[in-house]
């Protein structure tokens, strides 16, 4: 279907809803690059005026990539919840985001809401708020999780420790996982990106954070974040796999790209659960996802970066993950070119993961090539703390030093819950004290002496 | 008037007092704490890597220092652009990076004999990569081409460069073989890391996986004389399989191609 708007006295025509979504996009340089964005900014208000006037329910009759040709199209489509969806059925895409803004959509309403939403719904919402809207609506939402801990709570805020290293030195990560578990790091997930993804250093490292968890008794989750196949692989051979790790896509040729598709997802989230290694909950994949990747794999398929983006929460919501993130500003500045477009990014993906129901959190990262630094990062996290974001990175002094970015330290970590009065989970919170991490009052003690850290690490005892 | 003698006072930065397992690992750990912030020290230290990375990617390549350099040893060179008009446009357009100049392209039209192997020295994410270590690697390299037979093109000097800028160069020159020499996406530990990336007939629409890389060379890291021992050895290789890329057989160590997304430049 065509659509229109006038504007100052131009006519500016839509052919389809893909080029609406696209035309509407607020800018950044993936678009660009695709051919797909406004080509003034005039064009892209009279988008933005043409959405608003869109009858959500017509999102569900027009899809941006074909039914028949994509299978994350068809789980959209015949996932839809008509009934959840009934209280704004009759609202215009405009009046939707009024909805959101208003007291009628309190944290009940939107989780009673989300399986009526599909991912364009969001997106094309989302393209019309500004940040404050995104972060307002965000931060009604609750999104509970829960594997050997509870995530997700009011007022709580995890992270992950991602203690990398180049060459997957079980010392080396041993000594990043300790200073992060040290500075309140890990009550998400210890999730280790190796730098050979083979079943035998992804078991290593496996068995090395399992027996950290046995010893301390940590109520801990851990993952090696290889592709899911070799974590497939390494259940069948008896590792012990708690979460289960897959970058996806917002297509599915994209996610062809990335080798895997709906069946093979769902036969590593079956084999997840059979392990049974959950205490408080069967809540166990983790997925990553991150604007432009569909481009850079040349399956885009003719839609706007941000609406691809949105797609992939369809995937990762089949699976109830524990957690699920995006990656912003990982994939380089030709497809999110300065610390505007991350920061702008960060927060559409973040708002639309939770509308649909996901537990959203957020690699706040840049690479040296991107016009992006510390500030930029330091606004994100803060924005997203404000927005409730459910977890953050951590990395030691923000420096991964295998995959070569920059993301969030546990110094940003302790910054940002000290500014907004977040908390860790709170079985980790109860541990840390146990553990002799923080004192009688949940602060901090620096003192490795009184932990229980380092004999359960394959670290030497000596002292400094 | 009393002198007061000032009273030193502890440091309101705390050290951790496991700095002793940095030794096990290059990732910053045991950086203390002021507040919840960091130190003075530690919070500059970042900085001071972040800058070297940021003017690495901005540092223009003097292409006039390096064809001086190159004449100097009695190289033939030519110097071309990519048909990115400036670094912006380099970043944001990577399709760019990849085409020649119209300029360029008709400089390279002209009629020469075709060599075995066209080297192309990029600047790519890092033209102080490029300009630490390129002339060294090919002081080591060229000798061993020409040792073993091979007919070395004129070494192209290329600005604005992606990889596959090597793609049309070999594909004007005829060439057997390319080898791009080009500065890699910095790092905060490294930001002078020089790539070599090797393409059996290298031609517009090669992909990745078509290309060997050695990666990583700079000092502290892979020596430039190695690498370009190890990049005779691919070339070697190719020269006998007619092939490049994941499909050739070789007991040379490469990089796989398998790069995370953008690493490559």
């Amino acid at each position: 279907m065509a659509f229109a708007h006038t504007l100052a006295g131009t006519r500016y025509r839509f052919p389809d809803l893909k080029t609406l979504l696209a035309r509407a996009s607020p800018p950044r340089s993936g678009d660009a690059l695709a051919g797909l964005i406004a080509a003034s900014a005039a064009e892209r208000v009279a988008a933005q005026m043409a959405l608003a006037d869109l009858p959500l329910r017509h999102v569900l009759s027009e899809a941006v990539v074909p039914y028949e040709a994509d299978e994350v199209t068809r789980l959209i489509v015949d996932g839809h919840d008509g009934a959840a969806f009934a209280p704004v059925a009759h609202l215009t895409v405009g009046g939707f985001r009024d909805w959101l803004l208003s007291e009628a959509a309190d944290a009940a309403a939107l989780t009673a809401l989300a399986p009526g939403l599909t991912p364009e719904m969001v997106a094309a919402v989302s393209k019309i708020m500004r940040l404050q809207d995104l972060i307002a609506v965000a931060a009604k939402t609750r999104v509970v999780t829960r594997f050997r801990n509870t995530i997700g709570l009011p007022g709580r805020l995890s992270t992950r420790l991602q203690p990398n290293h180049p060459v997957d030195d079980p010392r080396g990560i041993a000594a990043s996982v300790l200073d992060g578990l040290m500075y309140g790091s890990g009550d998400a997930v210890i999730g280790i990106n190796p730098a050979t993804d083979s079943v035998e250093a992804m078991t290593t490292l496996l068995e090395m954070l399992e027996e950290l968890r046995l010893r301390t008794g940590a109520p801990i989750q851990s993952c090696v974040l290889a592709h899911v196949t070799t974590a497939l692989r390494a259940m069948e051979r008896g590792a012990p796999v708690d979460l289960v790790f897959q970058s996806i896509a917002g297509t599915e040729a994209a996610n062809r790209a990335f080798g895997v598709s709906l069946a093979l997802l769902d036969e590593a989230w079956e084999a997840g659960r059979a392990l049974n290694r959950g205490t408080v909950g069967d809540n166990l994949m983790y997925f990553e996802t991150g604007q432009g990747s569909e481009l850079s794999s040349g399956a885009h398929e003719g839609v706007d970066q941000q609406t691809v983006e949105a797609r992939c929460y369809a995937v990762a919501r089949r699976y109830r993950p524990l957690l699920v993130n995006t990656v912003v500003g990982f994939i380089g500045p030709e497809y999110l070119y300065d610390g505007k477009q991350i920061t702008r990014a960060g927060l559409e993906d973040h708002f639309c993961a939770k509308l649909l129901g996901l537990p959203m959190g957020c690699d706040v990262c840049y690479t040296n090539h991107a016009e992006a630094d510390q500030d930029d990062m330091d606004a994100l996290l803060t924005l997203l703390g404000v927005a409730g974001c459910t977890f953050i990175m951590g990395v030691p002094g923000a420096d991964d030093i295998m995959l070569n970015y920059q993301s969030t330290s546990f110094h940003d970590a302790l910054y940002v819950r000290q500014v907004l009065g977040r908390r860790p989970a709170p079985e980790f919170e109860a541990w840390q004290q146990a553990a002799g991490i923080t004192d009688s009052a949940g602060r901090l003690r620096f003192d490795l002496a009184a932990s229980c850290l380092l004999p359960a690490l394959p670290l030497p005892e000596e002292q400094p | 008037m009393t002198e007061s003698k000032p009273v030193p006072l502890p440091s309101p930065a705390q050290p951790d007092r496991w700095a002793h397992l940095r030794r096990h690992t290059d990732a910053r750990i045991a950086l203390g704490h002021a507040g919840s912030g960091l130190p003075t020290a530690a919070h500059l230290a970042f900085q001071a890597a972040h800058a070297q990375a940021r003017d690495a990617v901005h540092t223009p390549l003097d292409a006039a220092a390096l064809l001086a350099a190159f004449a100097e040893r009695g190289w033939p060179a030519a110097a071309v652009t990519s048909a990115a008009p400036d670094r912006a446009a380099y970043l944001k357009r990577p399709d760019l990076g990849r085409q020649l100049s119209e300029e360029s392209q008709r400089r390279l039209s002209e009629p020469v004999r075709a060599p075995d192997v066209v080297l192309v020295v990029g600047d790519g994410l890092s033209g102080t990569a490029v300009q630490a270590n390129a002339v060294a690697v090919l002081e080591a390299l060229i000798p061993k081409l020409q040792a073993a037979g091979l007919r070395v093109g004129p070494v192209v000097v290329a600005e604005q460069a992606r990889v596959a800028l090597g793609d049309p160069v070999g594909a004007l020159l005829q060439a057997q073989a390319s080898i791009v020499l080009i500065g890699e996406r910095p790092g905060l530990s490294a930001a002078d890391s020089l790539g070599l990336y090797l393409t059996w007939e290298p031609r517009p629409g090669r992909v990745d996986s078509e290309r060997n890389c050695i990666s990583n060379v700079r000092t502290g890291g892979l020596a430039p004389a190695a690498a370009a021992a190890q990049a005779a050895a691919l070339l070697a290789a190719m020269f006998a399989q007619r092939r490049s890329g994941i499909l050739l057989d070789s007991a040379t160590p490469a990089t796989p191609p398998e790069l995370p997304s953008g690493a490559v430049p």
